[in-house]
């Protein structure tokens, strides 16, 4: 095994060697442990290359050891369980794990467009922009030929095979990151009584604890996290989430944290299949204290071709060695700024590699750690820089030069350094995010060289290297401290506890190194990276401030700085100093960007969460669902509700059938399920009073067990519902509305009595699903009812149109409408939903002798079409009054109403305002599509101007011709005049606007 | 998410509530008498504040009942909710943020 792992150390790491896993990246097979990251994996095989950079496809190798790797940007998995941009460094090791590199054609070896790399001095900020802007009508060319060459992966193109699932909490303190800090905080916050969350982004506890050699009370410090694992492990109130990112800080204390759960364990079970398993967990968190212990990202130092493959994050270095056993590189030099790296140093010579040198830009050198390094004989070269390094594919040498200052003058004597690793360490900068997300505000630290959390603006706070505090020992006294505040403001009584004790080594302060010199300006010396994902230069940026960019949004648009998939996190504090130098302002005023959720990248099916499929959005159906689907009828979905779109007899399409049900409709009967109507129960006192208030028509005028048309419009004058009331009682109402509208309209009803009229005694039920209603419409629809069995007379002079009466049909009590949306002589039948089903069936065996034909919308459509009654959405868009409706007989003159006054309002009186009209086509055949623009003018250039648009447009079997409605400017005062139609492909056709009332303009047949 | 309380039935996520703008825009008595500019003062203009802001809710998916909320446009902050009967709104809200 070890052949087949030669950078894997024979002892030590929290991997399982007794565990082998088989792997494979772009097809070439390798094996590691359990306990691995695809990332550590790879480098014990001698894999360091995984990747091209983004613009100038420079080979890049694995620079860090968590969320803020900018390079090793994997595609693991195959067909319809790949997933695209996952981080090498993030991806938990699983027995036949399939990976591939997210980048680089042919091979990542050999990168074609590794050409743009030698033009590299051309592709500066801004390039895009500048290059292809001529001619501007080429972009959408270029762009496509662009965005080929550009991507992190390939999203699969099937349905997602996994399960989600969102999870909802509340918590007394919610506890992100496990580390020293994280693990001491909740301990001393449960330890008080508290209930808590900790959620750890990592697969173990313990954070920088397990990549160190620290000892805390005297032992390996990994005994002290196990146990302070099992001790919350065994409190009843604290949830332990591991593989848990908490991605977003929303408003009031709401968290999002993605909770991984088919990893470990789970992912060795998931090869015996679990279908239906949850695979990630979307928890919603809402706590009362929040402690933000994230830790912080080790910098990058800048200098001339510090991307190659072998430089990496000293910290990273340490992670690899401790944690995971695997030694990067054989021949290390150690590039730093500040104590930390020290440890990288000793914990390589300690697994055995050669440190050739630590270069330290700090003219005093470090503190204890780099005597000790010097006492194992590692040499110490302070006030050096690495200002160099050559290899392509592998670090091969460094060059190292005196460091005096900001300019090269005072950097020269510069001697050559061969290794094949170079551990850089730039400083620390703690993890703000979520500090951020929410609010709080950055202190930028003139001592520390970052920004520390400020100011808090919600419930939180923040511990251990997110807070700025550096040592082991620091971050656990910092963590308890914020464990113990929070139960304090909770107004617990505080635990007594207190922080282990830690033998963390006494360092010298950090000096700020943004940019080593070079021996030619920034422009012409070799790139000395920013951000390694987005190719972003030290060049790029003072570009960007040449160029006239001065705030630190504009620069990071221009330059894409910050903008991968890590969101800066290696490389936005770097690139701010670089910009700050530049702008020649200090870093505290050039500030951040904005801070937004997510932390890292999540999956789109953990967002949709149990949201997809049959879950995506509720599905209503009626009593008579079950009848019309047995009857083959395809649905229309109207809002939530399926509704029977028509009822095709043997092979009859669309057309065909909704041809036969309008005749069936106007030569005999057929009947509809229109039980998605909204139905309201208004009754009260006051109830005369507030519907004359609402509706536009005098309510208190209508007698007893009569109906009528009303419309309610907004404030501003505008159309907003309409449907048939009845009055059932001096003071009780039966409302319809829209099947859309329903909810709106109790809704606003709500919203008058509750805020403006709340004097008005009244009370409101929604009685949708309560009632079922079935329109039985056509010239024997009388004949049916009676041949059914109803209880009072039906003829005209006893019960006349637009009115109601209670009565008993085929033996089952209903409330009778004599109202008509077809125009012919019609009854709507409103019955108990319980009893509709059987209702219907007597209604379609009653209806056998009369040929009945059941109906859906599209009949219902055409048929309220042809006698120009409007469907409130449809012939309407917010936008049209009564008046452009043609329903002045509506409005009262005698009350006021709600919308009333913006009747009068100047732009309501214009005359060129659009009406409603009828439309014929000039060829009798064509079906206008709805939404089709009007034109008056065919002989005018472009642009033409539109007059109108529209509406509803269908075939009348009835007619024998097209029918339309539209809204035309200043419609009414045209009707007789020719327009055009403007049709897709095709020449406009002529169109004739004539009255919208197509068949029996008088309303005769409807009132018999 | 916003933490909104509602008089009724207390603290709760702000997915059951729907939002109802400015709160104590009062429907003039008698529209007619307004002119023009009056009544597209009344159906128009709001205030939008930076900084504290009083507004509609309603419990929509609960007790559907309407009330107001003083909330901050800035922060977000939640300083109290209010029947509309009230005058002032509620102090001592359960959304406080920030030490």
């Amino acid at each position: 095994m070890a052949a087949a792992q030669p950078n894997r150390l024979r002892e030590g790491g929290r991997i399982d060697r007794s565990r082998p896993l088989k792997f494979s990246l772009d097809g070439k097979a390798y094996t590691g442990f359990a306990g691995d990251t695809l990332a550590s994996a790879l480098i014990a095989n001698g894999v360091m290359l995984v990747g091209r950079s983004f613009k100038l496809r420079r080979p890049r190798g694995i620079v860090g050891s968590g969320a803020e790797e900018p390079n090793a940007i994997m595609q693991v998995g195959e067909g319809a369980e790949a997933q695209p941009n996952l981080l090498a460094t993030q991806v938990e090791l699983r027995d036949g794990l399939v990976a591939h590199t997210a980048r680089g054609w042919p091979s990542i070896r050999f990168d074609f467009g590794a050409i743009s790399d030698s033009f590299g001095r051309i592709l500066g900020a801004g390039f895009y922009y500048k290059t292809f802007m001529y001619p501007r009508s080429w972009w959408k060319f270029y762009e496509r030929a662009i965005r080929r060459t550009t991507g992190f992966g390939q999203a699969p193109q099937t349905p997602d095979p996994d399960t989600y699932e969102h999870m909802n909490a509340h918590c007394d303190v919610l506890v992100a990151g496990g580390g020293p800090a994280g693990l001491m905080a909740a301990l001393a916050a449960a330890s008080s009584g508290a209930r808590v969350i900790l959620a750890n982004d990592d697969s173990e506890f313990g954070g920088s604890l397990l990549s160190g050699a620290e000892q805390i009370d005297g032992a390996p410090a990994v005994d002290w996290v196990a146990s302070v694992v099992t001790e919350l492990r065994e409190l009843k109130d604290c949830i332990l989430l591991p593989r848990a990112t908490v991605l977003g800080y929303h408003d009031h204390d709401f968290l999002t944290v993605a909770e991984r759960c088919d990893l470990g364990e789970a992912a060795e079970r998931r090869d015996r299949a679990r279908p239906g398993e949850t695979a990630e967990r979307l928890w919603r968190i809402r706590a009362k204290r929040v402690i933000l212990a994230q830790g912080g990202f080790e910098r990058p130092l800048a200098f001339c071709n510090n991307d190659r493959p072998g430089v990496m994050l000293a910290s990273a270095v340490s992670t690899y060695v401790h944690r995971y056993a695997v030694l990067p590189g054989r021949r290390a030099v150690v590039f730093t700024n500040n104590d930390s790296a020290y440890r990288t140093a000793l914990d390589l010579a300690g697994a055995g590699a050669v440190v050739e040198a630590i270069v330290d830009s700090r003219p005093a050198g470090g503190g204890e750690l780099a005597d000790r390094a010097q006492s194992l004989g590692i040499p110490v070269l302070p006030g050096r820089v690495v200002c160099d390094v050559t290899g392509r594919n592998r670090v091969k040498s460094v060059r190292i030069a005196e460091w005096k200052g900001d300019s090269w003058e005072n950097t020269r004597s510069t001697v050559r350094i061969d290794c094949d690793l170079l551990a850089v360490s730039g400083g620390w900068s703690p993890a703000v995010h979520l500090h951020a997300q929410a609010g709080g505000e950055l202190d930028w630290d003139e001592t520390q060289f970052c920004f520390l959390p400020g100011q808090a603006r919600q419930s939180h706070d923040s511990a251990g290297a997110g807070n700025g505090r550096q040592s082991p020992g620091e971050c656990l006294a910092d963590g308890l401290r914020a464990g113990l505040e929070a139960a304090a403001k909770l107004g617990l009584e505080a635990a007594a506890i207190e922080a282990p004790a830690t033998n963390s080594p006494g360092e010298a302060p950090i000096e700020a190194l943004w940019r080593v010199p070079a021996e030619k300006d920034a422009d012409r010396c070799p790139k000395q990276f920013i951000d390694f994902q987005n190719d972003t230069t030290v060049a790029d940026i003072r570009l960007a401030v040449r160029e006239g960019y001065r705030d630190v949004e504009h620069v990071k648009r221009y330059t894409a700085l910050g903008f991968g998939t890590d969101q800066g996190k290696l490389g936005n504090i770097n690139g701010m100093a670089v910009l700050a130098d530049a702008l020649g302002k200090p870093v505290s005023e050039v500030g951040t960007t904005t801070f937004r959720p997510v932390y890292t990248p999540v999956r789109f099916g953990a967002v949709a969460g149990e949201s997809v499929g049959g879950l995506y959005d509720p599905v209503r159906k009626t009593v008579l669902h079950d009848w019309h689907e047995a009857a083959g009828a395809p649905m229309e979905v109207v809002g939530q509700w399926h509704r029977p779109w028509y009822f095709p007899r043997d092979g009859e399409d669309l057309h065909a059938a909704v041809a036969r049900e309008c005749l069936a409709v106007r030569n005999s009967v057929g009947a509809m399920d229109a039980s998605t109507l909204g139905k309201i129960d208004a009754r009260g006192p006051d109830v005369v009073e507030f519907l004359e208030r609402i509706y536009t028509h005098n309510v208190g005028r209508m007698k007893l067990g009569r109906c009528a048309y009303g419309i309610m419009l907004g404030e501003d004058g505008m159309v907003m519902d309409d449907g048939v009331m009845a009055r059932l009682g001096e003071n009780h109402f039966y409302l319809t509305t829209t099947t859309g509208g329903a909810a709106r309209v109790l809704d606003w009803l709500e919203l008058w009595l509750q805020t403006e009229w709340p004097e008005l005694n009244v009370y409101l039920t929604s009685l949708t699903e309560h009632y079922s209603t079935i329109a039985v419409a056509g010239p024997n629809s009388r004949a049916l009812l009676e041949a059914l069995g109803c209880d009072i007379p039906l003829d005209k002079e006893s019960f006349p149109f637009l009115t109601v009466r209670t009565a008993n049909l085929a033996g089952m009590p209903v409330q009778l409408f004599r109202v008509s949306f077809s125009g012919e002589l019609a009854f709507e039948i409103n019955i108990g939903s319980h009893f509709a089903p059987d209702m219907w069936r007597k209604v379609m065996e009653a209806g056998r002798e009369f040929d009945i034909a059941p109906y859906g919308t599209e009949t219902m459509h055409v048929l309220r079409a042809e006698k120009g009654f409007i469907i409130v959405g449809q012939d309407t868009d917010g936008s049209v009054t009564p008046v452009d409706l043609g329903m002045n007989w509506l409005l009262s003159k005698e009350k006021d109403f709600l919308g009333k006054r913006s009747l009068r309002r100047p732009d309501c009186l214009r005359e060129d305002r659009k009406q409603l009209v009828g439309l014929l086509s000039s060829d009798q055949r064509t079906v206008l599509p709805e939404g089709t623009q009007l034109i008056e003018d065919i002989a005018r250039t472009e642009p033409v101007p539109m007059c109108g648009h529209v509406t509803s447009s269908y075939d009348s079997a009835c007619l024998g011709h097209p029918v339309a409605l539209a809204l035309v400017a200043g419609g009414r005062a045209r009707k007789g005049e020719n327009l055009f139609a403007a049709l897709p492909g095709r020449e406009p056709l002529p169109v004739q606007v004539v009255s919208p009332a197509f068949y029996d303009p008088r309303g005769e047949r409807q009132n018999v | 998410m916003l933490l909104i309380e509602c008089p009724w039935c207390g603290p709760l996520a702000e997915t059951e509530f729907s939002y109802g703008g400015e709160a104590g825009i009062t429907r003039p008595l008698d529209p007619d008498a307004l002119s023009d500019a009056e009544w597209a003062d009344y159906l128009f203009y709001r205030a939008n504040p930076r900084g504290a802001h009083r507004e509609l809710w309603n419990h929509a998916h609960g007790c559907r009942r309407w009330f107001g909320v003083e909330r901050d446009t800035v922060s977000y902050r939640i300083t109290g909710s209010f029947k509309l009967d009230l005058a002032e709104p509620r102090s001592g809200g359960n959304t406080e943020q920030g030490d």
